[in-house]
């Protein structure tokens, strides 16, 4: 079922490339999951038989209510939270900007000094940005070239009046595992509070919110095959944070609004089956990785994986080809029926290539030139010996038509 | 996201290649900005007799590369010069608006090696 779903989702493909083949791939999991049917199914009666609002007494109400309660917990369940200490949100970004913005604002006396990875997500840079605009500081905590921050620069600048540092659990992008515990005792020794974007990492590798020394961290329902448009934040008990948006004190008070309860419930059904199917499923995905990452380093010439070798989620292979640019390398992939994700400036809003890439000390001809596979459910070891047969001559062609592939490489 | 066109010319780009001993050799972009392109020309009696280009960058580039080249082939040199980019684009039935200035350099390029000729032609006299 859930196979036929996604292939049926991905046969409609906008970028006006004409299929050359029937098999079809769908690689770029860190940008959009489908929905998992189970998921689907635990949703769809909240939409009409139990629509109630979960304020209300009367007993269409309090169905709802339970419903919100029980996603709550599993929901905590996956990341080792007491379900009291999670809020649901429209998503990720509206769960960073909640962290970062409310945390800043609420403890303003403690310091001005905002604190963020080099790496993080937009909706973290620009929320910093914003703080910056009303009286805050930023400053960049720098990683090294396979993205793992960098420790002694984050102990040096916690210690200048720091008041919230947002890291992320792992990078979406290149695929690099933070050592987020380590981070937590550095940052919390200095008094400041501790976000984490765990976005890429909630569905694959285990968190544990107490072991790990967390005071917030993001999660998106949709990276956990939920719907997307939903999402939470874990925020300890205790921690002080001022809301984003007011109104009639749902989500104690944090997240004014009635709840969107067949998203929640999406989420927390995701939530319950990510739990449940991890261990198995992390270790078949890592299986696929590693076959497409030595595929491609063993075949084609002047091929690079980004990111860290082996501290790495398991469905993200980021690689990189030299003298080729990727939305060139999208176009002719997807017309091979495979779809994966570029970080080149082509592909972007701001026509600048991923500042993930610099960051990590790429060129900025090398950022251009990588490619984001990132696997998912659905995925089997046919769809990585697809792209291993049907890359290296794309590879090739594109390295023909580059005026920048020096000669030997052609012959 | 591209016309029928702008793929075609990508999958199939006319006249790709080098001419090593071209009369005219002109490079636009660069590869920081993600689109580099080289085109070379031979060149009879003021006319383009023949064409090819090298090409770093998005579908996009590539394309306008291609068309560029079949624009200009058996055009005088005068003619050429006037060939604009928004000539380029709409023959490949329009780019998308973030395309046009970042990836349509191709005409440019064409420019950049008349002159590179005229400039080589002028020292030899």
């Amino acid at each position: 079922m859930f196979n036929k779903d996604i292939r049926r989702m991905t046969k409609n493909n906008n970028t006006g490339a004409q299929l050359l083949s029937n098999h079809r791939v769908y690689l770029d999991h860190s940008a959009s999951n489908p929905i998992d049917s189970r998921v689907l199914d635990a949703m769809l009666p909240y939409f009409r038989e139990h629509f109630g609002n979960p304020s209300s007494t009367h007993s269409l109400g309090q169905e709802a209510l339970e419903a919100l309660e029980e996603s709550r917990r599993n929901v905590a369940n996956l990341i080792g939270a007491k379900p009291s200490e999670i809020i649901f949100t429209s998503g990720a970004t509206e769960s960073i900007n909640m962290a970062i913005r409310g945390a800043a604002f609420r403890n303003r006396n403690k310091g001005d000094n905002i604190l963020y990875s080099a790496i993080e997500h937009m909706a973290v840079l620009n929320t910093t940005k914003y703080l910056v605009r009303q009286g805050f500081r930023g400053t960049s905590i720098p990683v090294d070239n396979t993205g793992v921050i960098d420790r002694d620069a984050l102990s040096k600048s916690v210690c200048d009046k720091a008041v919230i540092v947002s890291l992320m659990y792992a990078n979406g992008e290149i695929g690099t595992i933070e050592p987020v515990r380590e981070a937590a005792e550095i940052v919390h020794e200095a008094g400041a509070l501790l976000h984490v974007d765990a976005v890429a990492a909630a569905c694959q590798i285990p968190i544990d919110v107490k072991r790990d020394g967390m005071d917030f961290l993001t999660i998106s329902s949709n990276e956990l095959y939920g719907p997307k448009g939903v999402g939470a934040l874990y925020v300890k008990e205790g921690a002080k944070i001022e809301p984003l948006i007011q109104g009639g004190g749902q989500e104690k008070g944090l997240r004014s609004g009635t709840e969107n309860v067949p998203g929640i419930v999406g989420m927390g059904k995701a939530s319950e089956i990510a739990k449940a199917e991890m261990n198995p499923e992390s270790e078949r995905l890592t299986a696929l990785r590693e076959r497409l990452i030595e595929g491609t380093l063993e075949n084609i010439r002047e091929s690079h994986l980004n990111g860290h070798r082996n501290q790495r989620l398991p469905n993200n292979a980021n690689l990189r080809f030299s003298y080729i640019e990727g939305e060139s390398l999208i176009l002719s992939l997807d017309m091979e029926g495979i779809q994966v994700s570029s970080a080149s400036a082509c592909t972007s809003k701001t026509l600048e290539p991923s500042h993930v890439l610099l960051a990590i000390g790429l060129r900025h001809e090398e950022a251009h030139g990588s490619i984001a596979f990132t696997f998912g459910r659905e995925n089997v070891l046919s769809d990585v010996d697809h792209v291993l047969s049907v890359l290296p001559p794309i590879v090739k062609r594109l390295r023909m038509i580059s005026p920048l592939t020096p000669k030997e490489l052609l012959s | 996201m591209y016309s029928q066109k702008v793929m075609d010319h990508f999958k199939n780009p006319r006249n790709m290649g080098e001419i090593p001993d071209a009369d005219g050799v002109g490079t636009v972009g660069n590869p920081v900005c993600g689109d580099l392109m080289t085109i070379y020309i031979k060149v009879k009696n003021d006319r383009i007799k023949d064409v090819k280009f090298k090409t770093f960058g998005c579908g996009a580039a590539i394309a306008t590369s291609s068309m560029t080249t079949e624009l200009a082939k058996g055009k005088t040199l005068e003619e050429a010069m006037k060939l604009s980019r928004k000539d380029v684009a709409d023959s490949l039935d329009g780019l998308p608006a973030i395309k046009m200035h970042c990836s349509n350099l191709a005409a440019d390029g064409l420019h950049a090696a008349i002159e590179d000729y005229l400039k080589k032609k002028g020292a030899k006299k």
